[in-house]
């Protein structure tokens, strides 16, 4: 049966793959820095259950400061020529889409088939999605090998260009759910939790359901995550304050909360594979140009959420 | 109570703020919060390591289709992404742009949250389409607008992304709201909060729609102000 173990070695083969590929090229500008990086990340996805876990955190304290003192640069890359590309366009014309659908086709009919079918045993049920990603993506690659006739190793080569130009903004998303999770080992969600406690008296009914709307969208923005916003927040101000005092359905309560947090998630550049990943995949020049795409909807629809919140719950 | 791990989200708050470099503002961050919280190094060490262990899964979703889009790219897949649009009659930015949200919304909400993303839907086929049509639509773009255009791409599939999954029950979110309000002595049905976020919902693909439309008009206002404004700059300035 396939588990998560098996996905994280073959990402971590991968990473193996694009550090070795990086080390081998004698004009990348920042060959060592780069090669260490990704052969650190490659370690920690294939051999990270048995190491040390203080050893795991050097290595990760150790891929942050390279990436984040500019380790992390763009080797040479080897364009298709322009011709051969028209060519190959030519040919392939609206095949070139197979691939890229199937990925999530794929997806969708391992899922649906391995889900139904709880006889197969195929998966790890618990991280079906995830597993059938995985799956997914191994066909969808041989079937572009296939296509544009072109060999695995080249496959990785596609990979280190599109990592190099995310660049640091890689290792983001992974390092700031590893600060949430240490937030929540230092007790940070307590104390946010037992200030407001102390602090926050609201009598009317808005203004306790404009508080507990306000607290999830800011405390989102400061975690990057609704989901560890909404514990804290709830337990602080969602219960004693609107199921106790003003007798919300906690259901409402919590199904709007947590929209009220989502709508902080598109304002924070700590929501970094939603806001930051993207610029850096897109090669826009402003950092903040998604969260300034997406700050009039977020906004806007807080202040529905506040209504809905309002009306809705009482 | 030890206030002093609130110094970590100050060190996160003052990092953003300033712009210095994410990575290393969120590794300073954790090293401020352990260590307030009276962590000994070691323990620090290992807290930080395991954290990183459980939340592997993180960059998988993110790294597994780049090599296959990478190839597709080698082989033209934006400008045949580009060529099929420039193909479809009427397409605008906003309609492109809001019939994806509709299809991300929707098929979110039933749970295929992997149908869309960033890697492997918008890089390589939403943003190049609707950079192709605000092409077609004002002709000279900019390259501010130009990235306005991706830029709302991205935040087209964010949104579709977030307001459509929360709707569907066997959602992660859902299960982590019925479990806490369960522990804190709450009984809820988890199909209830999944029904209540349906308003919200509506109103997200609402709100961001009307965005949308209105992105077409700043794009046809731009288009009319160039070509009024443009033989004005070719007469001599006035003394």
């Amino acid at each position: 049966m396939l588990t998560l173990t098996h996905l994280y070695w073959l990402v971590g083969a991968i990473m193996a793959l694009v550090a070795l590929l990086t080390l081998l090229d004698k004009a990348h500008p920042r060959r060592f820095r780069s090669g260490l990086f990704w052969l650190s990340y490659a370690a920690i996805f294939i051999a990270g259950d048995f190491m040390p876990t203080a050893l795991v955190g050097a290595l990760v304290i150790g891929m942050a400061l390279l990436a984040g003192l500019g380790g992390l640069a763009a080797g040479p890359y080897q364009a298709l020529s322009e011709e051969k590309q028209q060519q190959s366009l030519q040919r392939l014309g609206k095949k070139l889409f197979i691939p890229a659908l199937a990925i999530p086709g794929f997806t969708l009919v391992l899922v649906l088939v391995v889900g139904q079918v709880p006889a197969l045993q195929w998966f790890d049920v618990k991280n079906l999605t995830l597993l059938s990603l995985g799956v997914a993506c191994i066909l969808a690659f041989a079937i572009a090998c296939y296509l544009t006739r072109e060999s695995p190793r080249q496959g990785g080569l596609e990979a280190k260009r599109l990592l190099e130009a995310i660049g640091w903004a890689f290792l983001l998303p992974h390092l700031l759910a590893t600060l949430g999770l240490l937030f929540n080992q230092a007790g940070v969600g307590q104390i946010i939790a037992s200030l407001s406690n102390d602090y926050l008296q609201l009598d009317s009914r808005l203004a306790a359901v404009t508080a507990y709307a306000l607290a999830m969208a800011g405390f989102t923005v400061i975690m990057g995550n609704a989901f560890a916003a909404f514990p804290v927040i709830t337990a602080g101000l969602g219960i004693p304050l609107l199921v106790m005092q003003h007798q919300a359905n906690p259901a409402v309560m919590a199904a709007i909360g947590m929209f009220c947090g989502y709508c902080g998630t598109l304002l924070t550049p700590m929501a970094a594979n939603f806001n930051i990943v993207p610029v850096a995949l897109l090669g826009l020049k402003d950092q903040h140009a998604v969260i300034k795409a997406q700050a009039p909807t977020a906004l806007l629809l807080l202040l529905v959420n506040i209504v809905l919140l309002d009306q809705l719950a009482f | 109570m030890n206030y002093w791990p609130l110094l970590g989200i100050a060190v996160v708050i003052i990092g953003f703020v300033l712009r210095f470099n994410a990575v290393l503002v969120v590794i300073c961050a954790g090293m401020v919060t352990g260590l307030c919280a009276w962590m000994p190094p070691l323990a620090l060490l290992s807290a930080l390591g395991e954290s990183f262990l459980k939340t592997r899964t993180l960059p998988v979703i993110l790294l597994l289709p780049l090599a296959i889009i990478g190839l597709l790219e080698r082989h033209g897949l934006k400008q045949q992404a580009q060529r099929f649009i420039a193909g479809v009659k009427g397409a605008t930015v906003g309609r492109l742009l809001s019939i994806y949200l509709l299809a991300r919304e929707s098929s979110a909400a039933l749970g295929l949250t992997s149908l869309g993303g960033h890697p492997q839907m918008v890089r390589p086929l939403v943003a190049p389409m609707a950079e192709a049509l605000a092409e077609r639509q004002h002709p000279g773009l900019s390259q501010a607008m130009r990235d306005k255009v991706k830029a709302m791409a991205a935040a087209t599939d964010n949104i579709g992304l977030f307001f459509g999954e929360d709707v569907f029950v066997a959602f992660g979110a859902i299960v982590l709201m019925h479990t806490f309000l369960r522990e804190s002595g709450i009984e809820t049905n988890p199909m209830h909060i999944a029904l209540w976020g349906i308003p919200t919902a509506i109103a997200a693909f609402l709100i961001h729609a009307v965005r949308l439309r209105r992105l077409d008009h700043v794009l046809a206002a731009e288009q009319a102000k160039l070509s009024q404004t443009t033989p004005e700059h070719s007469e001599p300035p006035a003394c």
